[in-house]
């Protein structure tokens, strides 16, 4: 309830996942007035912006070097800085005696369910909340606000007691189950259809009779498309790294990805710091390659939604 | 059904489509006229419906469940809800030096996670909105350690931190500083956690920043410079305030954010991460719980601690509330 006032202001950046792209077609000189764009940057600041650089990538490139080195040659100093020649059997251990492998395709089953269904019924939610009257709507959509300051911590416990008794302990619908549709997700697309979807169009296709799950498929869908995409990927970085209920409900035996290096870290499976740093590679690697791919949409669409739960 | 028809056919809501739609020629209402009525009266709520049955079933009622086993003796494993002690979970932990601890750690590694990093991507944020040369590599750059989760990023940086070896204190080492035990102490170890959370965040916040600041109308920023106004001015008197209720919107995601931290402290700690470190100096109330719940196996007492957790988010959002009410009054929006 707290929240809803003070997230209100938000839709001016929220509303146009669009528009960043359109910008990025002019490239070199920006549309319109905004804070420094008449201002060129000068060598301080591109000075700073190099340090954030460095100091945002530097541990990503050295959980590539690590991963090549040996368990001595990471704890001893000097600290590596350039690549060893260890990769492969580091990642062969963690392929073989951590079974990353396994990880790996279970994050992918519980992340790929977790987009779809998150996806699916967001967009539901967000078009009724956007465009559609009924009664209690403002309550209805305050109330999805409110549900995003709720941390998991208030309900593992029931939760867990309720997976234990229907023996879905350690399987992964314990974790599907809890996040097939997030309140981020309901108010990131209304944002979007609230300026997108024109209202004509759904008239139109009223007039010509059709039932609301048509006007859905071949209304809404089509033009929530771009902001389906952007949030589907946000979805899947997210439950991807999903950390708190999966280390609770799942063990070592049918991990994710995350519940996997919290057994590396806590020095279930090995205690050779390479291999450690190459489950944490292995586990990330994943994500920035679709990263690397899609950075730009991915950036797009967080200064669009200006949401993260 | 009958109310139904009369409040669509006169009622505002559905008036527009019902309008256009031929009348049919019998006196009454067609089967598909009223199917079609029905359609769009339970439709939006049908819509919605998937979001609540599944915050109902995930998290209200766990929620308020946990409250209802917070009062009772509950071991792991044990069905149910075990026998009832009324307060006694409560009365405990107020007598406990570690929920204090852990209250305080809460609070101190919410305050050193957060402030930095969303000052710092205030000005990152205005530093990329001037024209720039590689501006998406810069971007894309900021944001790359979000795609990394808590665990990779935490065990990484255990090895960062590291006390031989680790390319923080080699770079202390640079500037003439001795080497620090990140692990043991109660500053460097939260310093260290921090640092994860920053490194994770900062980037962003700086984009969520950047984009609001992109909406700031420019001639605000002529008039501004008209009058005389250096750019730090012009960042301190027309930039802050225009994005003041975005600034505010991150303040409340990162505060609730910093209030369930868990997976930075726990694997900073490696072996000795569920109680928080070897003395609990970094140990969170979100640790605490689990140590509670799990490895120590009481449930009731970690339902406890989950209810003092809503207890503190009530607080603090009644605090932002205040504080946002209180700016609105002095815009005079």
């Amino acid at each position: 309830m707290t929240l809803s006032s003070t997230a209100a202001p938000v839709p001016p950046p929220a509303a146009a996942p669009r528009a960043p792209q359109k910008h990025r077609t002019g490239r070199p000189r920006r549309l319109g007035g905004g804070a420094g764009q008449t201002h060129r940057a000068g060598p301080f600041t591109y000075a700073v912006l190099v340090v954030a650089a460095l100091v945002s990538l530097f541990p990503l490139y050295w959980t590539v070097v690590a991963a090549s080195h040996t368990d001595t040659e990471v704890v001893q100093p000097p600290t590596p800085l350039l690549p060893g020649s260890q990769l492969f059997h580091n990642l062969n251990v963690v392929w073989n005696e951590v079974h990353m492998g396994d990880a790996l395709l279970n994050s992918t089953i519980v992340s790929a369910c977790v987009t779809v269904s998150t996806v699916l019924f967001s967009t539901l939610a967000g078009f009724a909340f956007a465009k559609l009257r009924f009664r209690g709507r403002n309550a209805l959509l305050a109330l999805v606000v409110a549900t995003m300051t709720i941390p998991p911590q208030l309900s593992v416990i029931p939760l867990y007691q309720i997976m234990t008794k229907l023996n879905w302990g350690d399987r992964l619908q314990s974790v599907i189950l809890p996040s097939l549709v997030a309140a981020f997700g309901v108010f990131f697309m209304r944002q979007f259809l609230v300026e997108a979807l024109p209202m004509e169009l759904i008239e139109a296709a009223r007039v010509d009779g059709a039932h609301s799950l048509r006007v859905v498929w071949h209304v809404v869908f089509p033009v929530a498309r771009p902001a389906m995409a952007v949030l589907g990927m946000l979805v899947f970085v997210q439950s991807w790294n999903d950390f708190f209920w999966p280390f609770i409900a799942l063990s070592q035996q049918n991990p994710t990805v995350q519940v996997a290096l919290a057994g590396l870290g806590a020095g279930a499976h090995t205690t050779d710091h390479a291999v450690i740093i190459t489950g944490a590679l292995v586990a990330t690697l994943p994500l920035l390659v679709v990263f690397a791919v899609l950075g730009k949409h991915i950036v797009g669409g967080i200064t669009a939604g200006a949401v993260k739960s | 059904m009958a109310t139904s028809v009369t409040t669509a056919g006169g009622g505002p809501p559905q008036t527009p489509p019902a309008a256009h739609r031929p009348a049919p020629p019998s006196p009454g209402p067609s089967w598909r006229s009223r199917l079609y009525r029905l359609d769009l009266k339970a439709s939006p709520y049908a819509y919605v419906a998937p979001f609540f049955a599944c915050f109902a079933a995930f998290g209200l009622f766990p929620l308020i469940y946990t409250g209802w086993i917070s009062l009772h003796r509950l071991s792991l494993g044990e069905s149910g809800t075990g026998d009832w002690r009324g307060f006694d979970n409560y009365t405990r932990l107020w007598d406990s030096d570690q929920f204090w601890g852990a209250l305080a750690n809460t609070f101190t590694l919410g305050v050193i996670s957060t402030v930095p990093q969303l000052m710092m991507a205030l000005g990152l944020a205005h530093l990329l909105n001037y024209q720039l040369r590689a501006r998406t590599f810069f971007r894309v750059a900021i944001l790359a350690p979000y795609a990394t989760s808590i665990a990779a990023a935490s065990l990484v940086f255990v090895q960062l931190f590291g006390y031989d070896a680790g390319i923080v204190n080699e770079v202390l080492g640079w500037f003439g500083f001795g080497k620090v035990d990140w692990q043991a102490g109660k500053w460097p170890a939260q310093i260290a956690i921090s640092a994860i959370v920053t490194w994770r965040w900062t980037g962003y916040n700086a984009l969520i920043y950047l984009a609001a600041m992109q909406a700031v109308p420019g001639d605000l920023y002529e008039a501004a410079a008209i009058d005389g106004a250096s750019r730090w001015r012009q960042f301190v008197s027309v930039t802050i305030p225009s994005i003041r209720p975005t600034i505010l919107f991150t303040i409340v995601v990162s505060t609730i954010g910093a209030t369930q931290l868990f997976g930075e402290p726990l694997l900073f700690g490696g072996g000795v991460g569920v109680s928080g470190g070897s003395a609990h100096q970094y140990q969170t109330l979100s640790l605490y719980l689990y140590e509670l719940g799990w490895p120590n196996g009481q449930l009731g007492r970690a339902a406890a601690v989950a209810w003092v957790m809503l207890l503190l988010l009530l607080l603090i959002g009644a605090v932002q509330a205040a504080v946002a009410r209180a700016n609105r009054k002095k815009l005079g929006a």
